[in-house]
């Protein structure tokens, strides 16, 4: 799950981490009075989407008047911003962060994620702040440097310290890295986080240590045990194909083409979207209907498919093990009558009750298209597609 | 012979006592030897009872101790099912199944912690199980679709499993083994350690190996296979059509930072060679050509 900016800032505040004074906007009026507010002379106006790349994209903008707040908020809130991480189509610019501004003299960069490979978290610091880090890691690797961490010990003073000197802190200015490095780990731990990043962490000229951006995202595993961090969630940024399906327990995610596809299992389901593409398809959406599949849940899962517009054709793929080929022919069948399928279906089905299901399949009536291996589904979905 | 189980293997079930442990017991209980394999249980509040005939403990050590049991599969919900491993390894089992879905990533990097030094292997968790045909049958996969035979199957995910089986028994090729890894990105065995074990099994000929985005496990097994397997593995990655930054329903399956794309594992296994296809309803024929 992720969360905005403000929220992750919220967070970095109640580890003791420093952050810039800072207020959200939901309007024009808000952000002025926020500025208001927080006074001084120069604020930043940033746009709070989940997507990284926002400065890039036009949606921070320095303001040196309360006038110049108000334009800037006007312009920023209800834009289309379009980063790297938003796809062309953008994300809508619902929420502002209004800040004060803070003097700058050198930009770090400090992230954290799970490795895989040695089974910890890694912290990653590096003296290049405020670029793209997988820019970084790609051309200059030798910059980013890593702490695999102990998650008995935690993040050691002396961990901290190295790190903190290897990217660049001022030698006055090591004790309050370390302080920021080791709550972030806290911070990061006890959310139960899959990401934090603080790029970029900045030190100004007077040698004091500020975060100026936070990214967290956090294991959905986890999200039982924080219900604090549920209330962050902002239905706004998700996809509302995403949402509806995740009420129904279904794992979907929608893609750019034109062909449904509904699968049993994840492994599989990446497989079929794989095959289709083999075929010259393309797939409109990831779907696995997970291990306890009803008719009901087939309907549903139906019904998200469909309001895709540009959909063309639907492939079902099942591997009947514990979920039984009948039961799901009987969704199937139950699920197109329901929604009045008009497109072409294509089902391949195997495993248990194979028979039985196909004999359900074949008695319903409706023109479904049958496929005996996950390449001639493939084939005939995609030949469907086209109208062939 | 096999890998990890045979007819042999004593099994309890942490976890008995819910709607899946129940379910999934009787299931194994019904395959091939299950009947004298499956020992016990446990559930510390249900101790003394028992399920269908097989005892209940209340904890893995009495049930190790009573039983002789020295596998455990595991059904646990969530948010216990980290401490049910750690029971499992703290009473010194060889081999804990884990099939619980849904496991915090810090409850298992704990975990895995703790187990550094102890000899429990780990599989899982969300996995599907580990079954050697006509043998014994731990965990949720369809028991019928199996053949005994000497191909060794691995995969990270549950039904893509099923499907190279499938196939495999379709084509007469029965399997010695066939492990479901899992889909979690902190996890026990992985594709490196199945396939060290299956080169050592004088009963199994040669290896699917089925991986998908996300890690990079699947090229460190690689690296290994060009310099020490003996045997041939054929191999398919699953989500060449996966958006990057996006969970493919497994928690370990996503590409993050440009790294862990399908792309880049099947270069790798070609460039270690192991023969990999793209087309996932011809796994079975491929590891056919290289027999």
């Amino acid at each position: 799950m992720k969360i905005h900016e403000y929220q992750g800032k919220e967070i970095f505040r109640k580890y003791g981490m420093p952050t810039p004074r800072g207020i959200p906007a939901f309007s024009v009026d808000e952000a002025v009075k926020a500025a208001e507010s927080l006074g001084g002379k120069v604020w930043v106006v940033k746009a709070q989407i989940h997507a990284g790349g926002r400065g890039k994209g036009g949606g921070v903008k320095v303001a040196e008047s309360i006038d110049e707040v108000r334009q800037r908020a006007g312009e920023i809130l209800g834009m289309q911003l379009v980063t790297h991480q938003t796809g062309p189509a953008g994300q809508k610019v619902r929420r502002l962060l209004i800040e004060e501004g803070a003097d700058i003299d050198r930009e770090l960069y400090v992230g954290m994620v799970v490795d895989r490979g040695t089974q910890r978290v890694a912290l990653m610091a590096s003296s290049e702040g405020g670029m793209d880090i997988e820019q970084v890691a790609a051309k200059t690797p030798e910059k980013i440097h890593r702490v695999f961490i102990d998650p008995v010990a935690g993040l050691t003073d002396a961990e901290a310290e190295a790190v903190s000197r290897r990217v660049g802190v001022p030698e006055a200015s090591v004790p309050q890295a370390r302080a920021v490095l080791q709550s972030l780990y806290r911070a990061f731990d006890e959310t139960d986080a899959s990401l934090a990043e603080i790029n970029p962490l900045v030190v100004t000229s007077d040698g004091k240590l500020i975060a100026l951006d936070a990214k967290l995202n956090f294991d959905s595993n986890a999200l039982f045990r924080h219900p604090e961090i549920v209330a962050m969630r902002d239905l706004d940024e998700e996809d509302p194909a995403e949402i509806e399906a995740s009420k129904f327990d279904l794992s979907y995610i929608s893609l750019d083409g034109d062909i449904g596809c509904l699968v049993n299992g994840a492994g599989l389901a990446m497989a079929t979207m794989d095959t289709i593409k083999l075929y010259g398809g393309a797939p409109a959406n990831f779907l696995d209907v997970g291990g306890g599949a009803t008719a009901e849940k087939v309907t549903e899962a139906f019904k998200i498919m469909l309001k895709n517009p540009g959909l063309k054709a639907i492939l079902v793929n099942i591997f009947g093990g514990i979920m039984k080929c009948d039961t799901i022919a009987e969704g199937v069948v139950a699920a197109s009558k329901a929604v009045a399928l008009e497109m072409p279906l294509v089902v391949r089905m195997k495993g248990t009750n194979e028979d039985l299901g196909k004999k359900i399949l074949a008695d319903s009536g409706l023109p479904i298209i049958t496929a005996a291996n996950m390449a001639e589904a493939a084939e005939k979905v995609v030949a469907a597609a086209a109208g062939k | 012979m096999s890998i990890l189980i045979n007819r042999n293997t004593l099994v309890m079930t942490q976890g008995i006592t819910g709607k899946t442990g129940q379910f999934h017991t009787r299931m194994c209980r019904d395959y091939a030897n299950g009947r004298n394999c499956y020992v016990a249980g446990v559930n510390p509040k249900k101790a003394g009872e028992d399920f269908e005939g097989i005892p209940i403990y209340a904890t893995v050590k009495q049930a190790k101790e009573a039983t002789g049991a020295t596998v455990s599969v595991i059904y646990v919900p969530p948010p216990f099912a980290a401490a049910a491993i750690d029971e499992a390894v703290d009473a010194g089992l060889d081999l804990v199944v884990c099939i619980t879905e849904g496991i915090p990533v810090r409850d298992m990097i704990r975990t895995r912690y703790r187990m550094q030094g102890k000899k429990t292997l780990l599989l899982g968790p969300n996995c599907p199980g580990v079954i050697t045909p006509d043998e014994l049958k731990i965990g949720i996969m369809p028991g019928h679709i199996h053949k005994k035979g000497r191909i060794g199957v691995i995969s990270r995910s549950g039904t893509l499993t099923y499907e190279a089986v499938g196939q495999l028994t379709e084509l007469g090729l029965g399997q010695s083994t066939a492990v479901g890894i899992g889909g979690d990105p902190v996890n026990g065995l992985k594709h490196i350690d199945l396939l060290k074990l299956f080169n050592d099994d004088p009963e199994t000929d040669a290896v699917v190996m089925i991986g998908e985005i996300g890690g990079g496990d699947e090229e460190t097994a690689a690296y290994w296979v060009k310099e020490h397997m003996k045997k041939p593995v054929v191999g398919f990655i699953a989500g060449v059509t996966a958006p990057p930054g996006k969970r493919m329903g497994h928690a370990g399956a996503v590409i993050s930072g440009g790294k862990g794309t399908a792309q880049e594992k099947l270069a790798v296994m070609e460039a270690s060679g192991i023969k990999v296809t793209r087309n996932p309803a011809e796994m079975g024929k491929l590891l056919k050509s290289v027999l």
